[in-house]
């Protein structure tokens, strides 16, 4: 906790958890998604699915999704933008077991015909905890930069990686590791100190067996 | 320094003859590896947009999403400008711009929240308004928010700053200390008077109750921010007479805590008590969300 956690931070209102939190995820799930946005299911539930609406939760999701920042003002018109961007998006109000009152799932698809499932919960003061990622259960704040890798999984995986940050004097704060299978998809969840360049970024993604590398930015 | 307790803030002033705002400054800097330029700049914009909240607070004819709320800030505006107020400028000043920004804020513009949204008018109202009467630099005002944080961290810690966790004493009441304790250091009070601030500004909202209409941040939400920048001028004028809290600053925040614990779910944000339940408060959420969601007044 600093002084700009108590004095802070600048957003668009009217909620920190069902406004600038619901920007947030938007946002991170576009990042993940990592090409511009075509097509998009976003389902609210607990909390969210009752009264999003009063909240503007819908205008700062699509808002976050079209990769605006919490203190955005083009929040308020973004359904409008959206639209004229010839963004297709649908809202759907539905119950998902075990989940935090403040979850969002979205369904995304990007013009490049690459699809994710992103959910994440909005847990207060703006804070947000992405929960899943396609299948893959996951647990990220989003407060330090994160590096999503989805690999094969085989040998080796892991010293590749942390090897290459390792030489560039990355410093690891946070490591997890998933998968859904032996021998099928995981993914290494890395959370680092500073950033991460895109060339690193790059070069992780082009290692054999691995399928993709996202470096998404500290929230602010 | 953990930002443990109120007393800690004032005894390394005292032990370094400087500001409370001084030492956080310093801290903060060496925390988030900025100068401590970079810092005090980072917080200027803050200040900055706090300000801007404010102007557009007070545009004729707003009304939020909901059309709930709307319009005070402009008409409490106009009663000052025609010099129809009963406590004279300065305080309806204060209070126009509580009701501004916070308006601002359920109308989907941009602000600070400080320490949430739900209480964001409270600390710019006070400082803004003390700024233009005492013709105060600029850079006095940010560097006040240095020690309104350190109150806001204090009170994080020990308490809560979530109307879910401690009701709208955790929120329109931590503002209200953080904004008494940023007046007194921003007039030349000593770091003993800042602590008595904070805890008579606590003190005397002590108890109340998060129970927004709808569940939404409008009512009474809007009006809270104008009692909580009226309760900070108490406080820091209180304090600034040389008037102590019997109660010390740490005490009255751990009290806050206990009372916070022991109050009913249904008066911490859930829409199920308090003003949200009664017969207006449910029908005005069924005029925004419909029979199904407001079943019985409750925000299921």
């Amino acid at each position: 906790m600093d002084v700009f956690d108590i004095v802070g931070p600048i957003m668009v209102g009217p909620s920190s958890s069902h406004t600038a939190g619901a920007a947030r995820i938007g946002k991170f799930a576009l990042t993940i998604l990592g090409q511009p946005l075509q097509a998009a299911k976003i389902y609210f539930s607990g909390s969210f699915a009752k009264t999003y609406r009063g909240h503007g939760t819908d205008k700062a999701i699509i808002g976050g999704l079209l990769g605006m920042d919490t203190d955005d003002i083009r929040i308020r018109n973004s359904l409008k933008l959206a639209k004229e961007k010839g963004l297709q998006f649908q809202f759907f109000e539905t119950e998902i077991d075990n989940a935090h009152p403040n979850t969002v799932q979205l369904e995304l698809a990007g013009t490049e015909g690459k699809t994710v499932v992103v959910q994440g919960a909005s847990v207060g003061g703006g804070n947000i905890l992405i929960t899943k990622i396609d299948d893959t259960e996951v647990s990220i704040t989003g407060k330090a930069t994160t590096l999503i890798v989805p690999h094969k999984d085989v040998p080796g995986m892991i010293s590749d990686v942390t090897n290459i940050l390792a030489r560039r004097g990355v410093n690891i704060g946070r490591f997890e590791l998933k998968r859904s299978q032996k021998g099928g998809t995981a993914v290494m969840i890395i959370e680092v100190d500073g950033t991460v360049d895109a060339e690193v970024n790059e070069m992780i993604a082009h290692f054999p067996n691995v399928i993709d590398s996202t470096v998404i930015a500290a929230i602010g | 320094m953990k930002y443990d307790s109120v007393a800690e803030l004032c005894a390394l002033a005292k032990e370094k003859g400087c500001l409370i705002s001084d030492i956080v400054i310093t801290e903060q800097a060496k925390a988030q590896e900025v100068t401590e330029e970079a810092l005090v700049e980072r917080m200027e914009k803050s200040f900055a947009v706090m300000e801007e909240s404010v102007a557009s607070g007070f545009e004729e004819g707003l009304v939020s999403a909901s059309g709930l709320t709307g319009g005070a800030a402009y008409k409490m505006k106009q009663a000052v400008d025609e010099g129809k107020t009963i406590c004279g400028k300065f305080f309806g000043e204060a209070l126009a711009k509580a009701l501004a920004v916070s308006e601002t804020n359920a109308c989907m513009g941009k602000i600070v929240a400080a320490p949430t949204a739900g209480s964001c008018g409270i600390l710019p109202a006070a400082l803004l308004t003390l700024m233009e009467e005492k013709q105060l630099p600029r850079q006095t005002m940010v560097r006040a928010l240095f020690t309104a944080s350190a109150v806001g961290m204090v009170i994080a810690k020990n308490a809560s700053i979530a109307g879910a966790e401690g009701g709208c004493q955790a929120e329109c009441g931590s503002a209200s200390a953080m904004a008494a304790a940023a007046l007194v250091e921003a007039c030349g009070g000593t770091v003993d008077m800042v602590s008595h601030a904070c805890a008579i500004a606590i003190k005397n909202i002590l108890g109340l109750v998060c129970d927004p209409v709808a569940g939404l941040v409008e009512i009474p939400c809007t009006k809270r921010n104008a009692a909580g920048v009226a309760n900070a001028f108490v406080a820091a004028e209180l304090a600034l007479a040389g008037i102590e809290s019997a109660i010390p600053a740490d005490e009255v925040i751990w009290a806050m805590k206990k009372v916070g614990d022991s109050m009913s779910a249904a008066l911490k944000e859930t829409a199920e008590g308090g003003l949200a339940a009664t017969p207006t408060g449910k029908r005005l959420c069924r005029r925004v969300f419909g029979e199904r969601t407001c079943n019985g007044g409750k925000e299921l």
